[in-house]
């Protein structure tokens, strides 16, 4: 099997799981700060690398990225990467401020942890109950960098695959504010098999 | 002044005036090499410690082994002479902690290691090195003079 040329039937059902996944995170982020959120259908891409470090602005743009191990039926990695800009936002609707310049405290980090980790749930929930898998995640590690360092963790990860990433993105709103979170998902290359045959998109 | 720009898993060569450059090195390792005399440089982005490990291994510049011996056969073909030339290591940082023991998250220790082995199979001695850690670094051979500059965020920018 050659993941470079997934087919668009995979990418339906890759986007139909994030899109489950974005909403039970829609819902979950609504009830912790009490306001509506509103989100986009989730964009779910098969990049390259290179293109990766692109759409997140560049690889010395500073991001928060939230790393996850997944374990379970399936084994890989989960990475939720917030652009700086979207973090604060976030962190603000969090904390009820406005603070468009602050500096990353350790409760801030704790907090971007946190809402990752809701994220990434609700995302391998709804890929667990789809595929009916049994599938689990590691407790959040958090870093803010550069793009480019941050996402040479899954690149690497990935290296052992091949050069490509499967990038779903999803854009959250409460009222003006924006906030894009992209989620990379990252299985290893036997667990990939696994994955699309529990998904019925390939017979093998 | 001339800006060659290496990507992931990729490297360049080129004479003086010229500066090489990679960004947001995080567990990849930038392996800077130079020719004083010739002012000529060389720069690789690797993202893993050996070609022999994985069977996906068909791009040379993505592993420090392959890397540095193009790199090499580059730069004397353009004109440098190996005795003269000397290497700067930077990158290899740990970007996550976490407590299990999962081999991957040290990849950039290993990387490392495999890039400064590999270096003193060829008998290129390491004049300077910014390693470890757990944060990203950008980098920019200077061809002219072989300085390179290691630039971070939150901890400044440093010339080693």
């Amino acid at each position: 099997m050659d993941i470079n040329n997934l087919n668009i039937m995979l990418l339906d059902v890759l986007k139909e799981i994030g899109n489950i996944g974005s909403g039970n995170a829609a819902t979950a982020l609504s009830s912790i700060i009490n306001k509506k959120i509103d989100m986009n259908v989730p964009q779910v891409k098969i990049l390259d690398f290179d293109e990766v470090a692109n759409v997140l602005g560049g690889a010395e743009k500073p991001v928060a990225g939230i790393y996850f191990e997944m374990n379970g039926d399936i084994k890989g990695n989960i990475m939720f990467i917030l652009d700086i800009d979207s973090a604060r936002c976030l962190l603000n609707l969090l904390f009820k401020n406005n603070n468009e310049s602050r500096e990353f405290t350790d409760m801030d980090m704790s907090a971007l942890s946190e809402v990752g980790n809701i994220l990434a749930a609700s995302y391998i929930n709804s890929l667990s109950m789809l595929s009916n898998m049994v599938l689990k995640i590691s407790v959040p590690s958090i870093a803010i960098d550069m793009a480019g360092a941050i996402l040479s963790v899954p690149a690497i990860q990935f290296g052992y695959i091949s050069d490509k990433v499967l990038f779903i993105e999803t854009q959250f709103k409460e009222g003006n504010n924006l906030v894009t979170g992209n989620l990379f998902l990252i299985p290893e290359l036997d667990s990939f098999e696994t994955m699309l045959k529990k998904l019925g998109v390939v017979e093998i | 002044m001339k800006v060659v720009k290496v990507g992931m898993a990729d490297l360049a060569v080129s004479k003086s005036p010229c500066i090489i450059t990679t960004l947001g090195l995080g567990s990849c390792v930038g392996i800077a090499l130079y020719d004083r005399i010739n002012k000529i440089g060389g720069l690789a982005h690797i993202m893993l410690p050996s070609s022999l490990d994985i069977k996906n291994n068909s791009n040379k510049a993505k592993f420090a082994d392959t890397a540095i011996e193009i790199l090499i056969d580059k730069m004397i073909k353009i004109g440098a002479n190996k005795n003269n030339i000397v290497a700067k290591l930077a990158g290899g940082s740990q970007m996550f902690k976490f407590s299990t023991q999962n081999e991957m998250l040290r990849i950039g220790d290993r990387n490392v290691i495999a890039s400064k082995k590999k270096l003193k199979e060829y008998g290129i001695p390491i004049v300077a090195e910014d390693t470890g850690g757990n944060y990203g670094r950008t980098i920019e051979l200077n061809c002219e003079d072989g300085t390179l500059m290691v630039r971070t965020i939150g901890r400044g920018c440093k010339y080693i």
